[in-house]
């Protein structure tokens, strides 16, 4: 039996896990705040989202790169995750919120009370979120469900290629404007914020903040681990000969649309798991992080990371990120002219991403290497999808 | 004498159009309320600008070198104008002599003829001056002169007075202006019931007003106040007023009025008559009438109860059925937008099989260029009037060539790299979207431009109580004929041809010596161009900003799919469809709500129909 992770990736993998996962909260827990080395809760909050969001990433390409299927609706998955464990936290803050009442603070300036008279202004399908593992089940089941049908309905009539996407676009764009809507008891376009507790834990204490951060770097080992072990497999195998041709798969005898179905739900949990991490780290969440420019963001991440690749996608997420951070406060104006140059830079020229350079690399120096027979232009090499 | 008689009709009806000009100059400005300076108003009564014509209209006829009827006309001219002047000076002498009345009856009778000088904005002013107590006398030995005081004062807070006689200003024997402080003088006196009758006055001016929809307002709101009292001025405006709008304003004003009467039989046929007039302003009246005599029947009696509940009931179907009409007209003009906005975007993503993202970026564009074209002919022609009004139509052409030239851009830098990769299109023009957004953010502004209408495409048309506003019929009218112009270009011209050739087989296309190269260029600087004509469009209707694009992005993408790829008839009746269902919906389910109904209705009918409305059929195994 061939192991999961090849030598060379294992040991990547182990440094990797390693430095995130004991390095950075032992220099955060244990170096004294003025020394060079130590790294702060809030950088660590930081790097938490990026992990939350490289989690998001495995979910995009596991759909995208390994089967085809470009959904613009994963923010939507994410968000619904995140909310889901939102609804929990906002009903810990308890009387500390601004208007000291039992229920969020929304709910009192949204009138709650006078709609919801017999549960003293809370909407009767919060009331189960008041439990933790109620909450942290409906992290899993509600993107699960969602995408469920979306899926089936999809899938079942064919609909595929560009028209998926776009459907997807409008299922997130519907549900983005149903967010954002006041009295659709899920605090319109606030959203939900002012967490207090986890767990327990004050959110904002330093210790709170560490062991989120290692729960998201473990969820994404985990994550990944389960890709690798994923697209090993037989089902893997399927998976890529769908995006390569569906059509010939169809006709060997798999039914493609329960194969598709499976993985749309599985990256559909996925996201929601990193969305549900990562609201406690960011301590808001609020329906524009599902709008449809979501999706296509965590798209690129992919991209330009290099999809059909595991280490691509999470690689991408990270850096794009990281810029982001840093361009949106050193020059805020230019970084939609950095997204937007990278899309069509990334897309044109390196549609195997930052993992693919070196692969790229190679073949120009074999196309203009010693012989010189071969004048045509240098064109990417694209997988071909069945589109 | 065929020649003088021409003449004569000529001068005429100059005259008469000098005596309606000068009626709107003060009474436009009067709607201001304020004046800098008391000056400024005796500058433009009546008599002034009447005068004005006069000189124009002789300057005109002496040019004509016509001496004899150029004498006569002038001739006719100053005695229009002179009774003109007279009758001003004749309100104003009027308002003088009331002031200085000391008979309480006689002041409130002589108020009550100055309604005929609504058109005098002096006379206006100090009635109203003369109501809050502005009006001083100025007293030498013997005469007594009613005065107000201008409203430029000089350093001491003194100011000019000025007579209400005449409107000149105050002198001293030697001519020089006096001026006076307002703190030391006493204001001339005034009853409770001389102010009350000043203030029906003032109120009634404006019946008389000479801009019709002022006038209009004026009726209306006059009838709301249901005052029995005024009823006897509306049949005195009944008697002279001309415009329609007014004249059935005044009747259902006047008939609004009579329901409030204590006479039974005046109001029942008063609300009979409101019946009849499908008269929905009064439907709030009819109905606080019928609950009232549903309280109390013995003072309304039965019968009014009766005729109140058949008149709301009438009232309120003929609204039913105006509203249908408006929701009708409300889809197809959203149909309308739908269509234009997504009709570029039937050609690049349904005949080329482009997923162009920034296809609502090139709508913006296009919008963008209507407001530069905009500014352009306000530095050039001023800020109305016939070149401004025309740059509507020069912005629909410079959009279309713009936008195109956009496209053609964006196709020859990044889609002709990605024909085989739909999937990576897809990313590499929301990228391109990206660009421009921000590129534009930069240009013009994180904030919405300003496009203002051009004049024709500005009010709208009421039939029957509905409103079909002209930009929104204008729209209808363009999706028509960009329609029919896409229709002949891909049916009846070579290029047609040649793109529905490339669209079906390309490489056979390629074969037989089609440049498919250059087709998938011009058809997507064809397309480009028609979304760019749909922004300028679209600016008339909708704000002009950086995210324009997006708001129409998903509704066009939606559009194509509906309709089946690669078919016009299918956005059309996919754009009508989804416009009509969206209005119907919204009254029910407010904008967003039936926003997202739409949206999963589409979603749920592609399951029934997963190519959409009308499928292209094709023996490809991947369609």
């Amino acid at each position: 039996m061939t192991p999961l992770l090849p030598k060379r990736e294992l040991i990547l993998v182990s440094i990797a896990a390693f430095i995130g996962l004991v390095v950075l909260p032992c220099l955060n827990a244990f170096t004294p705040a003025n020394s060079a080395l130590h790294v702060s809760s809030f950088t660590l909050s930081v790097y938490g989202k990026y992990l939350c969001y490289a989690v998001l990433a495995l979910g995009v390409n596991l759909l995208w790169g390994y089967t085809g299927l470009l959904s613009l609706g994963q923010c939507l998955f994410f968000t619904l995750g995140g909310y889901a464990l939102g609804m929990h936290l906002m009903l810990l803050i308890g009387k500390l919120g601004q208007y000291h009442a039992d229920i969020p603070d929304f709910m009192v300036f949204l009138e709650f009370p006078k709609r919801f008279p017999e549960t003293g202004g809370l909407p009767p399908h919060w009331i189960p979120f008041k439990s933790f593992w109620f909450a942290a089940a409906a992290v899993v089941w509600v993107p699960g469900v969602v995408a469920f049908v979306f899926g089936w309905l999809a899938f079942r009539s064919r609909i595929k290629g560009v028209y998926f996407s776009i459907l997807s676009q409008a299922l997130t764009y519907a549900a983005t404007l149903m967010f954002f809507r006041n009295d659709f008891t899920f605090g319109g376009n606030n959203g939900l914020t002012d967490f207090k507790f986890i767990l327990g834990h004050d959110v904002n204490q330093a210790g709170t903040k560490r062991t989120l951060y290692i729960a998201s770097g473990v969820l994404l080992l985990l994550v990944y681990l389960l890709c690798r072990w994923l697209t090993s497999t037989k089902f893997g195998l399927i998976q890529r000969a769908i995006r390569d041709s569906e059509n010939r798969v169809l006709f060997s005898g798999y039914a493609t649309a329960d194969f598709k179905l499976f993985v749309f739900v599985l990256s559909a949990v996925i996201a929601g798991l990193g969305g549900a991490l990562y609201v406690p780290q960011v301590g808001i969440i609020n329906p524009s992080e599902m709008a449809p420019d979501k999706s296509l963001e965590a798209v690129v991440w992919c991209a330009v990371g290099g999809r059909g690749n595991l280490l691509g996608p999470i690689l991408g997420a990270v850096s794009i990120n990281a810029l982001k951070s840093y361009a949106t406060h050193a020059f805020a104006e230019q970084w939609p002219y950095i997204l937007g140059g990278l899309f069509v830079i990334v897309t044109v020229f390196m549609p195997k991403g930052l993992i693919g350079i070196p692969e790229q690399l190679r073949e120009l120096k074999r196309r203009f290497g010693p012989k010189h027979e071969d004048k045509l232009a240098p064109r990417p090499v694209a997988p071909t999808t069945d589109v | 004498m065929p020649l003088p008689n021409r003449s004569t009709n000529y001068a005429t009806s100059a005259a008469q159009s000098g005596h309606l000009r000068p009626a709107t100059s003060p009474s436009s400005s009067r709607q201001g309320g304020r004046y800098t300076s008391l000056t400024q108003i005796l500058d433009c009564p009546s008599s002034s600008a009447t005068f004005e014509c006069a000189v124009i209209f002789q300057a005109e006829i002496l040019n004509r070198k016509f001496p004899l009827r150029g004498i006569l006309a002038t001739f006719l001219l100053l005695l229009t104008l002179l009774t003109a002047t007279a009758a001003t000076q004749t309100h104003r002498a009027t308002l003088s002599e009331a002031i200085l009345s000391d008979d309480a009856t006689k002041q409130i009778e002589l108020v009550n003829q100055l309604i005929e000088a609504g058109g005098d904005a002096f006379v206006v002013q100090a009635l109203g001056a003369w109501r809050q107590g502005g009006v001083f006398l100025h007293e030498t030995n013997e005469t007594r002169t009613p005065f107000l005081l201008d409203a430029q004062t000089d350093g001491e807070g003194r100011a000019k007075g000025i007579r209400v006689a005449d409107g000149a200003p105050l002198t001293d024997s030697s001519g020089k202006p006096l001026l006076f402080a307002a703190t030391d003088l006493t204001a001339a006196d005034t009853s409770s019931k001389l102010r009350k009758a000043i203030k029906t006055v003032l109120d009634l001016f404006a019946i008389a007003n000479p801009d019709p929809k002022m006038r209009r307002d004026a009726v209306v709101k006059l009838g709301q106040d249901q005052n029995q009292e005024y009823l006897q001025h509306f049949e005195v405006r009944l008697k002279t007023e001309t415009n329609v709008d007014v004249l059935k304003g005044l009747y259902e004003a006047m008939e609004l009025t009579r329901i409030a009467s204590d006479d039974a039989s005046v109001r029942l046929a008063a609300i009979q008559k409101l019946s009849d007039l499908r008269s929905i302003s009064s439907l709030n009246f009819l109905q606080e009438l019928e609950k009232n005599a549903r309280a109390d029947t013995g003072k309304y009696g039965e019968e009014t109860l009766k005729a109140a509940h058949s008149a709301v009931i009438q009232i309120q179907d003929y609204m039913k059925l105006g509203n249908l009409f408006g929701t009708a007209f409300r889809g197809l003009s959203l149909a309308a937008v739908l269509l234009v906005a997504a009709l570029g975007l039937a050609i690049t993503f349904g005949l080329m099989g482009v997923i162009n993202m920034a296809h609502g970026e090139i709508i913006m564009v296009g919008a963008y260029m209507a407001y530069v074209t905009q500014n352009f002919f306000k530095s050039w022609f001023g800020a109305s009037g016939i070149g401004f009004d025309s740059y509507f139509i020069a912005a629909l052409v410079v959009s279309f060539f713009v936008a195109s030239g956009v496209g053609l851009i964006l196709e020859r830098g990044v889609i002709r790299f990605l024909y085989k990769r739909p999937l990576e299109s897809l990313l590499a023009t929301w990228g391109v979207s990206l660009l421009l957004q921000q590129l534009f953010r930069h240009i013009f502004g994180a904030a919405n431009v300003q496009v203002s209408s051009p004049s024709w495409l500005s009010g709208s048309l009421v039939v029957s109580d509905v409103l079909f506003a002209y930009n929104r019929i204008f729209v209808i009218g363009f999706a028509v004929l960009i329609v029919f112009g896409t229709y002949l270009l891909l049916t009846r011209t070579s290029l047609g041809l040649q793109i529905r050739a490339v669209m079906q087989n390309r490489a056979m296309a390629s074969c037989v010596g089609v440049r498919t190269d250059r087709v998938n260029m011009l058809t997507f600087a064809f397309g480009s161009g028609l979304a760019g004509m749909a922004g300028a469009c679209l600016s008339q209707i909708g704000n002009v900003g950086p995210s324009l694009g997006q708001n129409y992005i998903v509704d066009c993408f939606m559009i194509v799919v509906l309709g089946g790829v690669g078919n016009l008839v299918g956005t059309v009746s996919a754009s009508i469809g989804v416009g009509v269902t969206d209005q119907i919906l919204q009254p029910w389910l407010g904008a967003v709500m039936g926003k997202i109904t739409v949206l999963a209705a589409i979603i749920l009918f592609l399951q029934w129909r997963p190519a959409g409305l009308f499928v292209t059929r094709s023996r490809s195994l991947e369609g």
